[in-house]
């Protein structure tokens, strides 16, 4: 089956358990909004999903495409086409956008094997146009200096420029303006398609008009407590997520 | 091209033997090298009580191994000349191969007609006598190694001399190479740069070993001379073989509205003492004094500074970052003095380590000595480790571990590097510095 799937999943930090048995599947080609308050355990989500060492995973699965991805590192997980975009992104004093991406796309590649300078270059620049960049933004060090609309794009060009088969995009609208979201949603919205399975997490439903979302899950305390089509989004903006986690019927979804 | 060949009498003999006395030499500077010698029989030996020497591993500077160097081969010659690969474009170039210049490429004739000089030491103090004798050996070695900048010009042979006159833009880079060959060999590399009033030049030096694991023995000496308004760049890559003892004593003297940056790239030796001394000696001076070192295995960097604002509205910045693996030292000692009536001096001074290692070990020791009012002034030193943060983050593009520290060790050296106002330079310094990580 190909998808993102996490069974069952629990995760603890420090002892303190967060996530409580959730389950979510994002299978390739669609877009599953991921919503919930402040504490909820969306963003430990995505740093387990992305291997973060100081998460334990005291139950359940993590599968992409069938395979195990609990047993990966961190960077085995990228290359077998897992990509996350950081809510706070960290900035990598003195190493260039240029030269960050050109290593992320050689880890990619056999050993003995070189990147092919023009074309990456070409690839490089074609998609910063998609998301309004200015070419000399590669010769700029990593999210160093940079404002949140910024850091963000550099998140979306990295997805653009990797081609992941799953991405986590974890508060990609927080700390955007609303011309840097719609960019930021454009960029995203181009890169759609049957190849790329996205999961979208966010506090607000403001990011939801600009990135539409095939399903939408709801997640309290731990847990997946409601799931729909697009249209939930609304209903949960209307109604709050106390109404969500009263109306919630165990066990959670599907 | 051309070539110059020595009468060498003193091949292989040990260098505390003292100077040849059969060099072909004017006697002046014959003189001048026997007074410095005896100043060397003098001067006592450096230990760790003295503060100039605190924390240096002074055992081993223990110079009775080292010999003058032999004659060359051919083969070794074609050799050497064929390694002494730096920059595509050039102004001038010469290579030395123990202390022989094997190789020169000359300046241009329109240089030469603006009166630019491009010679062999030897050279100049015979031609340029006038020029040679205001400026050689003329600052004194005052962070700690008299007794090495009397050993250096008791036992220089050869060296470069550049003068830049009034006006003259040199735009390409001069390349120098030293090359150290054989066992316990030694070399006494020397490169004395004038610039007169707004002239501009770039240099760069590298300093390099035949055989990467013989022991060997270094001592040179820089010194660099702003005129008023001239703009001086000086690179130094030091990538002597691994059990090489180096000593290199900078100057830079800096004339008013004139500006010098030197960057010091360290990557080889096993024990490499830098000293430098910026001098300001004209209003409006500026001085930048950048440095990269990457230390492995048992390696020691210790450096040794100071920024001395002579003169009011004077600048200097000041930065060296070191990164530091396995049970390697860096040591830095650096003083900023602002003299009396040098108000509005700018003085920085800043100093990074990280650190790859539990066993691998920074010493800091930053100093400030302010005798004006109205200074503006900060200086500081850290040691740190990689950030957990940037290589979990390298690590979800894809990047591998190994892979991922070299580069945020490469990007921490790099804010040094790209200080550096020449694209090209830089870019082989980069590239150096990748090599050392790819041999290991």
């Amino acid at each position: 089956m190909k998808e993102l799937n996490t069974d069952k999943l629990r995760i603890a930090i420090a002892d303190q358990e967060i996530v409580r048995g959730l389950t979510l599947r994002v299978p390739r080609g669609e877009v599953h909004a991921l919503m919930g308050p402040n504490g909820s355990g969306k963003s430990t989500l995505a740093k387990v999903l992305a291997g973060h060492p100081d998460y334990q995973v005291t139950g359940g699965k993590i599968t992409m495409d069938g395979e195990d991805l609990l047993e990966l590192e961190p960077d085995e997980r990228a290359r077998r086409g897992l990509f996350m975009a950081f809510q706070y992104p960290s900035e990598i004093p003195g190493v260039t956008i240029a030269n960050f991406l050109r290593a992320a796309l050689q880890s990619r590649l056999p050993e003995g094997e070189e990147l092919e300078a023009t074309d990456y270059y070409a690839k490089l620049y074609e998609k910063m146009e998609l998301l309004g960049m200015d070419r000399s933004f590669t010769s700029r060090a990593v999210n160093e200096g940079f404002s949140g609309g910024e850091k963000k794009r550099t998140e979306i060009l990295q997805l653009a420029m990797l081609e992941p088969k799953y991405a986590v995009l974890d508060e990609t609208d927080s700390g955007l303006d609303i011309d840097a979201l719609k960019t930021v949603a454009h960029g995203v919205n181009s890169l759609r398609g049957p190849n790329l399975g996205i999961l979208l997490i966010t506090h607000y439903q403001r990011l939801l008009n600009y990135i539409v979302p095939d399903h939408v899950h709801v997640m309290v305390a731990g847990r997946i407590v409601r799931s729909g089509r697009k249209e939930l989004a609304l209903e949960l903006e209307e109604r709050g997520y106390d109404w969500a986690r009263d109306g919630a019927v165990e066990p959670a979804f599907r | 091209m051309s070539l110059v060949a020595h009468e060498e009498l003193k091949q292989d003999a040990p260098i505390l033997s003292g100077p040849a006395e059969s060099r072909d030499f004017p006697d002046c500077f014959r003189d001048q090298q026997r007074a410095a010698w005896r100043q060397f029989e003098i001067l006592p030996k450096p230990t760790r009580k003295d503060q100039a020497w605190r924390f240096a591993n002074v055992g081993l500077l223990d110079l009775t191994p080292f010999k003058f160097g032999g004659a060359l081969r051919d083969d070794e010659r074609t050799a050497i000349l064929e390694q002494s690969r730096g920059l595509e474009d050039v102004a001038g170039r010469m290579i030395f191969a123990g202390d022989q210049l094997i190789e020169r490429d000359v300046i241009s004739d329109q240089l030469k007609k603006r009166g630019v000089i491009f010679q062999s030491l030897e050279r100049a103090m015979v031609e340029h006598s006038d020029l040679f004798r205001r400026h050689f050996m003329s600052q004194p070695a005052i962070l700690g190694s008299a007794k090495f900048a009397a050993l250096h010009q008791a036992l220089v042979s050869s060296g470069t001399f550049l003068y830049v006159p009034r006006g003259v833009e040199v735009e390409l880079p001069i390349e120098i190479f030293h090359w150290l060959n054989g066992e316990n060999a030694s070399v006494f590399p020397h490169l004395l740069l004038v610039t007169d009033e707004l002239a501009k030049v770039t240099v760069i030096e590298h300093f390099r070993s035949v055989d990467r694991c013989l022991p060997g023995f270094a001592c040179g000496v820089n010194d660099l001379i702003a005129g008023p308004g001239a703009k001086v760049t000086y690179v130094c890559a030091q990538n002597w073989g691994e059990n090489v003892v180096a000593l290199q004593m900078n100057s830079t003297t800096v004339d008013h509205d004139a500006s010098a940056m030197s960057l010091n790239l360290h990557l080889g030796s096993r024990y490499s003492r830098f000293e430098s001394l910026s001098r300001l000696m004209g209003e409006g001076g500026r001085s930048d004094l950048l440095a990269v070192s990457i230390a492995k295995a048992q390696q020691e960097f210790d450096a040794r500074t100071l920024q001395d604002h002579i003169s009011p509205h004077t600048a200097s910045d000041l930065l060296y970052k070191n990164a530091l693996d396995n049970r390697a030292r860096s040591i830095f000692g650096g003083l900023i003095r602002v003299e009396p009536h040098a108000h509005f001096a700018d003085a920085y001074q800043k100093v990074r380590n990280l650190l790859l290692s539990d066993d691998a070990e920074a010493n800091s020791m930053p100093g400030l000595e302010i005798l004006a009012d109205n200074v503006r002034c900060t200086h500081g030193a850290t040691s740190g480790q990689i950030n957990e943060d940037e290589l979990f983050y390298l690590r979800t593009r894809g990047i591998p571990v190994p892979a991922a520290q070299r580069l945020v060790v490469a990007g921490f050296l790099n804010e040094v590097i790209q200080r550096l106002d020449h694209p090209t330079i830089a870019d082989h310094l980069r590239q150096t510095i990748e090599d050392k990580f790819a041999n290991k």
